[in-house]
């Protein structure tokens, strides 16, 4: 069973994440999904009625105004790195926790390296699917780079110039 | 200049151990080539020709004398010697170990310096006038502003993988001297009606494989939204800028596709949930910064009448004339030291000379010093007294050519003799035109002109600005040249138009000196190079160049 962090820790993976072409029909009543955004926008009146979890994932050619207004029906909303050098979904979690005050787990998925999970984590990501190959034990280093930030961001509301 | 407290220390402390451990792992090969790649750049790390690059950040041009010790040091223990001082007044090494960088960079921390964001695709260091703080037309010290602009920029979490570079300058003088027109943002101050201190915003500009000149989107930005408008357009850059195609990656692409109208709007968007948040910038924050920058202790002195040493020193007006800068304070003076004497590629300086220069810094100009786009160094403080002394030091000690803003004060980027983005070398053409135009008379006979050379169309060399321009070009493989003129990065920037085919290494002094004949033939007066190629157009310089040879 893959681990992943969450909260600064290595928990077991209990969610399913669905992939791009996945249908409705594929789906338990019970199990917990994160679906792609495209089946969220064809069945989310059904999938709001389902007994299991529910998230969503976006990938990062995809925009967080489209699910901004239909946060709370998710626990996770998972964005994915195609590559870990697309930044697109650094804006879009901050949008996710700073605009659309998402509260649940925000998970990078994809290609993430502990190498970047110190900016991940600043822009609100509490979840990390660290990329399959690599030991995410090692990675949860990475949350520990710095121990000051000037900017505010989704883990710090102020900017250093005003906590100095 | 800026002085770290202890949180600034702690983030470049923080820096040098992380970076160390990318190492450690990418030598141990837990990170992969692609993995430690754009960590490495963001570090300043190419990995060229002979050995890595290590490009050292220096904010906005301003160093102490302490710091240029220390870099003159690292040029000696880690380089062969030598430092180079890059078109973003940064100092670059070319023959470092990548084993040692963390060493490097550790001991860069002992005096406040860092290689942080020199390059990759983020924000890179913010640039501005080197006469910033002394220049007499002066509008605003706009190193305060850099200085928080380049806290922003420091590890900012949203912008660290950006789809190409960014770059930001700040002009504060009623010259723009920073080039804030080719440049990602572009900033500069202005006073509303009420007198409020404000900015104009430029944005898309730059130079590189599409040069464009950058559109102001905003003519008043209060200074207390700047953080909040940078964010803002960060954002709209970061999600909307190209990524399939990094030749068109760049914010100048994204604002062309979009119409500026149309992206100054998608900020303004943006803006309505930025404005007055936690990044709105308080008065204090400016005052505590603006406190770094207050004025050294200036004697009170009266200006210097020259007329008499002129008289006698020749060689000592003539650099006067050109490697100086008025200051704002009567009985003061900024003054250049040229890196661009024949023979030494422009930009470089040896250990024994980076000493020799904090020496300077420290007998002449309150320990401070900077550098500049036109890679050059600045002591910006010096007492017209002492002026004529500080010329025979410099003559001594190789820094006093009297070539400033004149043909022979070449940019030039390290091209191919170091770089492997490079299409031709650079180096040796800047050394054949200045050895083709070393009669001074002649020279400033001439008199202003930027001739600017890029070994490829990277652009590292701001050929498409210079009032002549060279760009490295290969040709069936083998290196050629392309001539533009007509470039200009000051107010109102303009890109150079291409002469024609290009030439080969060997006939590019006799070109420039067809290019300069016909300037000398057709002006008037008054006019400088620029002025008489836009009064005349590229046609007659065109004719003669590519005349047939009878």
């Amino acid at each position: 069973m893959q681990r992943i962090i969450k909260n600064n820790q290595l928990v077991d993976e209990t969610w399913h994440l669905l992939p791009k072409d996945a249908s409705f029909d594929e789906l338990t009543n019970c199990d917990d999904y994160i679906v792609p955004l495209q089946l969220w926008r064809d069945h989310g009146h059904a999938l709001k009625a389902r007994d299991g979890g529910l998230g969503v994932w976006l990938d990062s050619d995809e925009e967080a105004e489209e699910i901004g207004d239909d946060v709370e029906h998710f626990q996770v909303i998972a964005l994915n790195f195609p590559a870990f050098t697309d930044g697109r979904n650094y804006s879009n979690a901050r949008l996710l926790r700073d605009r659309y005050k998402f509260k649940g787990e925000l998970r990078a998925i994809g290609d993430v390296l502990r190498d970047q999970l110190f900016y991940l984590a600043r822009c609100g990501f509490d979840a990390f699917a660290i990329r399959p190959d690599k030991d995410p034990e090692d990675a949860l280093q990475g949350l520990k780079d710095f121990s000051v930030t000037y900017q505010a961001a989704a883990d710090e509301p102020l900017p250093l110039f005003r906590r100095r | 200049m800026y002085v770290y407290d202890e949180y600034d220390q702690r983030i470049i402390e923080d820096r040098v151990k992380q970076f160390r451990d990318q190492t450690r792992r990418y030598l141990a090969g837990e990170l992969s080539e692609e993995e430690f790649r754009p960590l490495r750049l963001q570090n300043g790390l190419y990995i060229q020709r002979f050995a890595p690059m290590l490009r050292v950040a220096v904010p906005y041009g301003q160093l102490s004398s302490r710091q240029v010790r220390t870099l003159a040091k690292i040029a000696r223990d880690y380089d062969k010697g030598y430092a180079h001082i890059s078109t973003r007044q940064n100092v670059q090494y070319n023959w470092p170990a990548l084993e040692d960088i963390p060493d490097i960079l550790a001991e860069l921390a002992t005096v406040q310096m860092h290689a942080i964001q020199t390059s990759g695709n983020c924000l890179r260091n913010t640039t501005t006038d080197q006469f910033a703080g002394v220049a007499a037309d002066e509008v605003i010290d706009p190193r305060p502003w850099c200085e928080i602009v380049r806290q922003w920029t420091t590890f900012h979490p949203e912008f660290a993988y950006l789809p190409r570079k960014f770059k930001i300058a700040i002009n504060g003088s009623k010259e723009d001297r920073a080039a804030i027109e080719v440049h990602d943002i572009g900033l500069e101050p202005v006073r509303n009606e009420a007198g409020e201190l404000g900015f104009r915003v430029l944005v898309g500009g730059g130079l590189g494989r599409t040069p464009v000149v950058g559109s102001f989107i905003n003519e008043f930005l209060p200074w207390q939204d700047l953080i909040s408008y940078l964010d803002a357009i960060l954002r709209v850059y970061n999600r909307y800028g190209r990524r399939d195609n990094k030749y068109k990656a760049r914010i100048k692409i994204l604002v062309k596709a979009l119409t500026p109208e149309v992206f100054a709007e998608k900020v303004e968007a943006e803006m309505v949930h930025l404005r007055g948040g936690s990044n709105t910038l308080t008065e204090e924050e400016v005052q505590r910064v603006s406190r770094h920058f207050v004025d050294p202790e200036y004697k009170a002195l009266a200006n210097v009448d020259y007329s008499a040493l002129d008289q006698e020193h020749p060689g000592f007006a003539r650099w006067r004339s050109r490697n100086t800068q008025a200051h704002k304070r009567p009985g003061y003076i900024a003054v250049t030291l040229s890196l661009k004497p024949t023979g030494v590629a422009p930009g470089d300086l040896t250990d024994k000379q980076l000493d020799a220069v904090a020496d300077l810094a420290d007998e002449y100009s309150f320990g401070l010093l900077r550098t500049s786009h036109e890679q050059n160094i600045i002591l910006a403080d010096v007492e017209q007294s002492r002026l004529h002394a500080l010329w025979l030091v410099l003559r001594e000690q190789g820094f006093a050519t009297p070539n400033v803003g004149l043909l022979t004060d070449i940019i030039c980027c390290p091209g191919g003799d170091y770089c492997s983005l490079a299409n031709a070398k650079s180096i040796p053409i800047a050394e054949s035109i200045q050895r083709r135009f070393d009669d001074l008379d002649y020279l400033f006979d001439i008199g202003e002109l930027d001739l600017n050379i890029s070994g490829c169309m990277n652009a590292c060399g701001h050929h498409h600005v210079g009032h002549i321009g060279i760009l490295g070009v290969d040709k069936k493989g083998e290196e050629f040249y392309q001539v533009s003129l007509g470039g200009n990065a000051a107010r109102g920037a303009s890109l150079g138009k291409i002469l024609g085919p290009s030439f080969a290494q060997e006939q590019m002094a006799e070109v420039i000196e067809k290019i300069i004949s016909v300037y000398v033939e057709k002006r008037t007066e008054e006019e400088r190079f620029i002025d008489t190629y836009q009064r005349i157009g590229i046609d007659p310089f065109k004719e003669r160049v590519y005349a047939a040879n009878h």
